[in-house]
């Protein structure tokens, strides 16, 4: 259950990306400053300026405190019109509009006096400014009320001294200071003024709102974007333009890590709209995942698009293989499957009591699942335009951890001669935490000194893509008397990287996987192939594919224990119920990670299990199936509805998502997210990305069928609002899906489903 | 010269090869980028314009093809500052995620109510088949849709 222990590598990365940025530390010279607004009115600028509880627990080695700097969150202008400013990419997470209400709240602003805009990319200002993990919501949460409550306090003082009374007797609604024993009032936008003079309040003065007097937290808000989404108005990289642009393509080596020795190039710089033709050597790997560098090949520079993706189809490559990968899917399953018959793996992860003496004697059950690499296959495919200007460049990149060190250093440039204007992203999935499409556009854009936009195809996307890896889990459990769980062996067969012989990013298994610590004899220990291919964060990371293998396999065990699900796993949650949350891997810099509450747990599969109707009587030949994942902070269950017809086509009739993330910030939102984690989930469960001699073999939609409406269910999401601290909601309602499902196609055919994607096993969403 | 009708407007282009799908036409030549680019092989949906009041896949419509005829892009659906009821359901049922797909979502969509003023379920499935939202805000369309026809019934 904590996976999230693969984002190690793109934290750790992260962390390391901004050496050298690190911000001065908190300057307390003052909290506002005034300025002309650009409505001509005053400006109150206000910014958080305090280190927030979640970057004090991340002690030494943690993110740098954020700095003073005016108007960095909340603007208040004199004509009342207020601000408020999103410091994270957004990525369809909805962070923009959340980040919102949350400012809003604190401030008691009127939520129609608000715009929320994208901020500048500025660590120095904002800190780390990245979307992945789920953890925009709880690194911001304590920082961002900080900014909102600092805001009201201003504007409550400004009023307390205009008129005489007491701070205390006076309140705040709906972006109004009000004196309710004379019935005075004052807009925020006619007290702008006289606060913005003020000294700043210390941040321990500041009361945060309880949750029982939010007025907008947990409230529906409509994505901040959409009234522009509908009309068209140009808000992705992929739509902007600058005079004097050229349009670009790279074409790389299909297997990963060729080289590009000579093609047509003749014959392609004839071709009509093109420019210029040319080999590209590429930059020197490094090391770090996240710094990608930009890989050989051969570029197009055209006039517009269709000239350089016409010009394409035409081209010759002839490509050097020997430093290309060979790896192979079919090679790993029959390596994987010869490894399978070990109880324990090259590698001992954890272990407690003495699982093979406890699995000798009594019931067992053992099974065997295989799961394939995916793509991200966001819809927007990669792009950037970038503009190099000699001693300066600036980018309009859709990137998910807009990093200025990353992309100046391709260019030999300092960060600080880097401008990266965050577009809105087209969906990222964990893709663009790497930048190499970013560094590409500043490559070339370089080369032929002047501004490009680099367009990737869907193929480029899906041949050159940082996959879900792909891997094999044997397990073997023991069940006591009573046909309760007693043993537990997991032998999880993963990946390394070739060259460095670390895991591969989401491979292998965790010191704190579930059930370690609830039943006595457990081991965990892996097995590691090396893989040369690609592979990255991919939605929930590492949960998105050890939920379906541990929960379809908990499923297997209950079933072979005669026992209902739901109370397996209530008995099973149950033995350390009361005793507050697990350890979980904790992310180097980044703030403390809760672990799993069994309580929590407890929670949602209860409210699960209530809201889907289990027990009840269903239609005919439909039948339900359970999953629990604790992932990203975020405790959910969920229940599918399912009927299988004979031709194996699988229909999934209803989801039922209980999920505990904390208090739910824009409710709305909050169920798009678990909706659209359903869907793709339900998609993933059909997809494959095979390679062979280090290519993929699918290379756009034709050969991978991403889900379209027909196979999209009814979702009905519930949660449960605790005080937990909030944690985000992009991630955590995946991983229990897939094996939700997989669990009800059991219970409505007694098959077990133990290779991802289904169709291996003649079965088929319909 | 190329001529082109684009939400009402003659438009003449310059300098373009004869095969150019009209989504580059619109995207690079008339700087109308609410078509979007996602697969280029009719796949996706995201490039899906009306022609003639029939939805279309741009990225596979070479624009010589297509000269003097209408085709209506998602710029063109509302009328002034005023949306189309299926432009305000979208904002109402908070459609979108990453937004990227929900122009070519919204031009389907407009084309099936347009034929078809108030579709069953397995209508609105069927019709919406071939636009795919990687976010899967499928449950949302369907709703957004959903509301769109009920507040059209009765008009004509
Ligand atoms: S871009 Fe035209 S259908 Fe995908
Ligand atoms: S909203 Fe992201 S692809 Fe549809």
């Amino acid at each position: 259950m904590n996976a999230d222990m693969n984002l190690d590598t793109l934290v750790r990365d992260l962390v390391a990306g901004f050496e050298g940025e690190k911000a001065v530390a908190v300057s307390r010279r003052g909290f506002l400053k005034v300025g002309a607004g650009a409505a001509g009115g005053l400006v109150l600028a206000l910014s958080a300026g305090l280190p927030s509880d979640a970057q004090a627990q991340a002690g030494p080695g943690g993110p740098p405190p954020i700095p003073f700097v005016p108007g960095a969150y909340v603007r208040i202008a004199t004509d009342g019109k207020i601000t408020l400013i999103s410091k994270n990419p957004e990525i369809g997470q909805g962070i923009k509009t959340a980040f919102g209400v949350i400012l809003a709240e604190e401030l008691d602003a009127k939520w129609s006096d608000v715009t929320i805009v994208q901020a500048d990319v500025n660590p120095a200002v904002y800190g780390t400014q990245f979307a992945g993990g789920s953890m925009s919501i709880p690194m911001a949460w304590d920082s961002l009320r900080n900014a909102g409550a600092g805001a009201r306090a201003m504007l409550v003082a400004a009023a307390a001294k205009q008129w005489g009374v007491p701070e205390s007797e006076l309140t705040t609604s709906d972006s109004t200071v009000i004196h309710a024993a004379s019935g005075k009032k004052a807009s925020y936008g006619s007290l702008a003024t006289a606060a913005a003079a003020l000294p700043p309040p210390d941040v321990k003065s500041l009361k945060l709102k309880a949750r029982k007097d939010y007025k907008l937290i947990g409230k529906r808000f409509t994505g901040a974007d959409n009234d522009k989404l509908v009309q068209g108005k140009p808000l992705f990289a992929l739509d902007v333009q600058i005079p004097g642009m050229k349009y670009a393509i790279l074409e790389k080596c299909p297997s990963i890590g060729g080289k590009a020795k000579s093609f047509n190039v003749d014959e392609i710089k004839k071709l009509p709209g093109v420019l210029d033709a040319f080999i590209v050597e590429g930059t020197t790997p490094s090391k770090n995942v996240m710094q990608t560098a930009v890989l050989p090949g051969v570029a197009i520079i055209g006039k517009n698009t269709w000239a350089v993706f016409s010009a394409r189809q035409k081209l010759k490559v002839e490509w050097d293989h020997s430093t290309a990968s060979k790896d192979s899917w079919t090679d790993y399953v029959k390596q994987a499957k010869a490894l399978s018959t070990k109880v324990q793996g090259d590698a001992v992860v954890k272990a407690t009591g003495d699982v093979d003496k406890a699995l000798a004697g009594g019931k067992t059950v053992e099974a065997f699942y295989q799961f394939a690499f995916v793509s991200h296959a966001q819809l927007e495919p990669q792009n950037t335009v970038a503009w190099y200007k000699g001693d300066s460049i600036e980018l309009w990149a859709p990137t998910q951890l807009p990093n200025q060190a990353i992309v100046g250093g391709v260019v030999g440039l300092a960060a600080d001669k880097v401008k990266l204007n965050q577009m809105r992203v087209g969906g990222g999935f964990g893709r663009r935490l790497l930048n190499d499409f970013v560094c590409e556009a500043a490559y070339l854009s370089k080369a032929i000194n002047g501004p490009v936009k680099l367009v990737w195809t869907r193929e480029d996307d899906m041949r050159h893509d940082s996959y879900r890896v792909g891997g094999f889990m044997a397990y073997k459990a023991g069940l006591d008397a009573q046909g309760k769980l007693a043993a537990f062996n997991a032998h999880m067969i993963g990946f390394k990287d070739t060259a460095s012989g670390g895991t591969s990013t989401a491979s292998g298994i965790s010191a704190n996987e579930f059930p370690v610590t609830y039943v006595n004899d457990y081991r965990a220990s892996q097995s590691l192939m090396p893989l040369s291919m690609p592979v990255g964060p991919w939605r929930a990371p590492g949960s998105n594919t050890m939920a379906w293998v541990q929960q379809s396999f908990l499923g297997e065990v209950a079933a072979a224990a005669k026992k209902d699900h739901v109370e397996f796993l209530l008995e099973l949650f149950g033995r350390k119920a009361g005793k507050g949350q697990d350890g979980a891997d904790q992310m180097p810099g980044m703030p403390r990670q809760a672990g799993l509450n069994p309580d929590r747990a407890i929670g949602v599969i209860k409210m699960a299990a209530e809201k889907a109707g289990w027990g009840k009587p269903l239609p005919k030949g439909h039948a339900l199936g359970l999953a629990f994942y604790f992932s990203h902070q975020g405790h959910v269950a969920e229940i599918a509805e399912v009927s299988v017809d004979k031709d194996k086509k699988v229909t999934v009739h209803k989801m039922t998502v209980a999920a505990d993330v904390g208090p739910v910030v824009n409710l709305s939102g909050a169920e798009n997210q678990c909706q659209g984690c359903v869907v793709d989930a339900i998609g993933t469960m059909g997809l494959e990305i095979t390679m062979e001699n280090g290519a993929a073999q699918q290379t756009n939609f034709d050969k991978y069928p991403l889900p379209r409406m027909p196979v999209s269910p009814e979702v009905n999401v519930h949660f449960v609002q605790s005080d937990f601290s909030p944690t985000g909601l992009g991630e955590p309602a995946f991983p229990p899906a897939v094996p939700a499902i997989c669990n009800a196609i059991y219970a409505a055919t007694g098959h077990r489903i133990r290779t991802l994607p289904i169709t291996k096993e003649g079965f088929k969403i319909a | 010269m190329l001529k082109l009708n684009v939400n009402g407007q003659d438009r003449e282009i310059d300098g373009v090869a004869d095969d150019t799908p009209l989504l580059w036409v619109l995207r690079d030549e008339l700087k109308l980028v609410g078509t979007k680019f996602g697969c280029g092989i009719a796949q996706c949906g995201a490039c899906t314009v009306h022609l003639n009041g029939q939805p279309i896949r741009s990225c596979q419509m070479p624009a010589s093809a297509v000269a003097g005829q209408k085709i209506t892009t998602v710029e063109g659906l509302a009328k002034g500052e005023q949306l189309t009821a299926l432009q305000q359901a979208w904002i109402e049922h908070d459609v979108a995620q990453c937004g990227y797909c929900q122009a070519g979502q919204l031009m389907s969509a407009t084309a099936l109510l347009a034929k078809n003023p108030n579709p069953t379920e397995a209508q609105i499935n069927e019709f919406m088949a071939g636009n795919i939202c990687r976010c899967g805000t499928y449950v949302r369309i369907k709703k957004a849709i959903k509301a769109a026809a009920a507040a059209g019934k009765g008009k004509a």
